[in-house]
């Protein structure tokens, strides 16, 4: 019964974020490199598409706008850190501060309401069944074309030589690859989906806040470790679809326990709870090497 | 082939712990050249291919290959005239990828690399005749990731990825000093065997005196910054561990003697 009720929206929102976890996976797991530029980026995403939505442009290419948005800022994120030697960490935090202001700019105030504008959405509501179907359905097609992308994309030339700028920098230089370059371009893509998933969600719910990347990080690190638990990712194709996977039971995780009574905001203590013990059990058991690997830190 | 100009190179320049770890080293290799360079610990045996790949800038001094100068090239600059093997295996590969990624990504070694499928059908094939020379399996285990490898088999590799894309420099820094005996022994000799084979011009650093005297055509002694002894064809071929020795004891004095005995 339960299930019953929390299973629709859980995956509506974990496809939804999906993209969001196949970001953080890039970064963080392919490249080894700690972004968090993502808590900016995703309202990036909203703020583009929303205003572009107000100004009159159509809503597909509005989101598309807000990926190219994302892109560019993971892009700077990666010169801050690899042209001007900014701490990885700190060049994200510094492009998601910087964001917020950007995105308050791009929107003209803290919020922009879409309900009564077109959007992706819009032919759902004038259709004869249950909203969820035909939302889900669109949702999974653009993850299955974004997770394969990706896949294809790994395996390419340049994708390989990316796999190994976050494994052994070292070596793929002394192979001939500009990895200042790669990381950069790596980061780019990150932020793209992160900043897609901003400009769907915004018009699926019906609206872009300047607050709605908060935590989002955090949310896409516990969305991987649950995928990765789940999925054991030993190749690239189930990296990335532990990440989709991980997204929609870490929302399904959510669902069950706002109904069984958590305060919507504890929220993101919970989250963070849940981050902190599967990346400190392993240390607290004295296994040598932690979940994440970290590099520029 | 490769030509260094008095290169000098300092660490730490001028702080309290500057170091000249080259000093006015002026060194003329001509292609096909096997150059052995051994010298004591802190000789700057290793800074010297580090300068010359481009992972360390020289302060002073020009470095040319073949006319042209790289002094100021970056690693992956270099990288289209030269690979390297390291001492430590780990170095040498990418423990999270597969053998035959790791070695399309060595294949591609200075190129462009395109957004087209890496480890085609084409070149597994390749990759598999290649493996199957170590004589190690590895021509089975295509996709295992490198990281379940032992120290020898990821050095092994580590040497074939150096070698499968024809580098006209190859740079091996002690490369057999952390295998066991057995395996350092037969990584030595596929070194030689696949250096002999495409005549490749190498610069092979060994702190083992029998390696340096036994393989190529070009010995040097490193010590303090500069080269204190250059010998090459007829001479090194007629060289001993003791003529060595007893001449250079004094400079030597570690392990590299032990390792002579
Ligand atoms: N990154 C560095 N910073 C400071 N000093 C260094 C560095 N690398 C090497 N050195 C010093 O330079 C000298 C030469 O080192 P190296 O080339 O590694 O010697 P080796 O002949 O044993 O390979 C040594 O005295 C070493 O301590
Ligand atoms: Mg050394």
């Amino acid at each position: 019964m339960l299930l019953l009720k929390v299973v629709p929206i859980s995956l509506e929102q974990g496809l939804a974020y999906a993209l969001v976890a196949l970001g953080i996976a890039l970064t963080f797991r392919v490249l080894a490199f700690p972004d968090l530029t993502v808590d900016g980026s995703f309202p990036l995403g909203g703020a583009v598409a929303a205003r572009l939505i107000v100004e009159g442009v159509d809503p597909t290419l509005a989101a598309l706008a807000g990926t190219l948005a994302g892109f560019v800022a993971g892009c700077l994120t990666g010169i801050l850190n690899t042209r001007l030697k900014i701490n990885s960490l700190l060049a994200g935090i510094l492009m998601m501060t910087i964001l917020y202001s950007v995105n308050l700019r791009i929107m003209g105030r803290a919020n922009i309401q879409l309900l009564d504008r077109p959007t992706i959405f819009s032919p759902f509501e004038a259709m004869d069944m249950n909203r969820y179907v035909p939302v889900i359905l669109l949702f999974l097609a653009v993850i299955f074309l974004c997770k394969l992308l990706t896949d294809l994309f790994l395996n390419t030339e340049y994708g390989l030589a990316l796999q190994a700028t976050g494994d052994n920098e070292d070596m793929i230089r002394a192979f001939g690859v500009n990895t200042d370059n790669a990381t950069v371009i790596g980061l780019g893509i990150s932020n793209a989906f992160v900043a897609l998933s901003g400009a769907l969600i915004a018009q699926d719910q019906g609206f872009s806040d300047v607050g709605m990347g908060i935590g989002m990080i955090v949310a896409g690190l516990a969305s991987i470790i649950i995928g990765e638990a789940l999925v054991k990712p030993k190749n690239v194709f189930r990296l990335t679809f532990a990440a989709i996977v991980g997204s929609v039971v870490y929302r399904l995780i959510i669902a069950v326990g706002l109904r069984l009574g958590l305060a919507p905001t504890d929220l993101k203590l919970a989250t963070g709870v849940m981050v902190i013990l599967a990346l400190g059990i392993p240390a607290f058991k004295g296994e040598r090497e932690g979940k994440l690997k970290l590099r520029g830190v | 082939m490769l030509t260094l100009q008095e290169i000098t190179k300092i660490f730490n320049k001028n702080t309290q712990d500057e170091k000249r770890a080259l000093h006015r080293l002026s060194l003329e290799i001509e292609a096909g050249d096997f150059v052995t360079i051994i010298g004591s610990n802190g000789a700057g045996k290793s800074t010297l291919l580090d300068v010359v790949a481009g992972t360390l800038m020289v302060d002073e001094g020009r470095i040319l290959v073949d006319g042209e100068d790289v002094t100021r090239a970056p690693d992956y600059v270099m990288a289209k005239h030269l690979a390297r093997v390291f001492q430590n295996p780990l170095i040498g590969t990418a423990a999270s990828m597969t053998i035959e990624e790791n070695l399309c990504l060595a294949q591609l070694r200075g190129q462009r690399r395109r957004l087209r499928w890496g480890v085609t059908k084409a070149r597994r094939e390749r990759y598999k005749d290649m493996l199957a020379v170590l004589g190690l399996g590895l021509e089975n285990r295509l996709k295992d990731k490198v990281g379940l490898l032992s120290g020898g088999q990821r050095q092994s590799l580590a040497l074939l990825m150096s070698t499968l894309s024809m580098p006209r420099l190859l740079l091996l820094d002690e490369h057999t000093a952390a295998l066991d005996p057995r395996m350092a022994e037969k990584v030595m000799e596929l070194t030689d065997v696949i250096i002999r084979d495409n005549n490749l011009t190498t610069l092979m650093v060994t702190h083992n005196m029998h390696q340096a005297l036994n393989y190529g055509n070009h010995m040097i002694m490193l010590h303090q910054g500069n080269i204190q002894l250059d010998v090459r064809g007829q001479a090194k071929a007629r060289l001993t561990v003791n003529e060595v020795l007893s001449q250079f004891g004094e400079t030597l004095k570690d392990e590299t003697l032990l390792c002579a005995t």
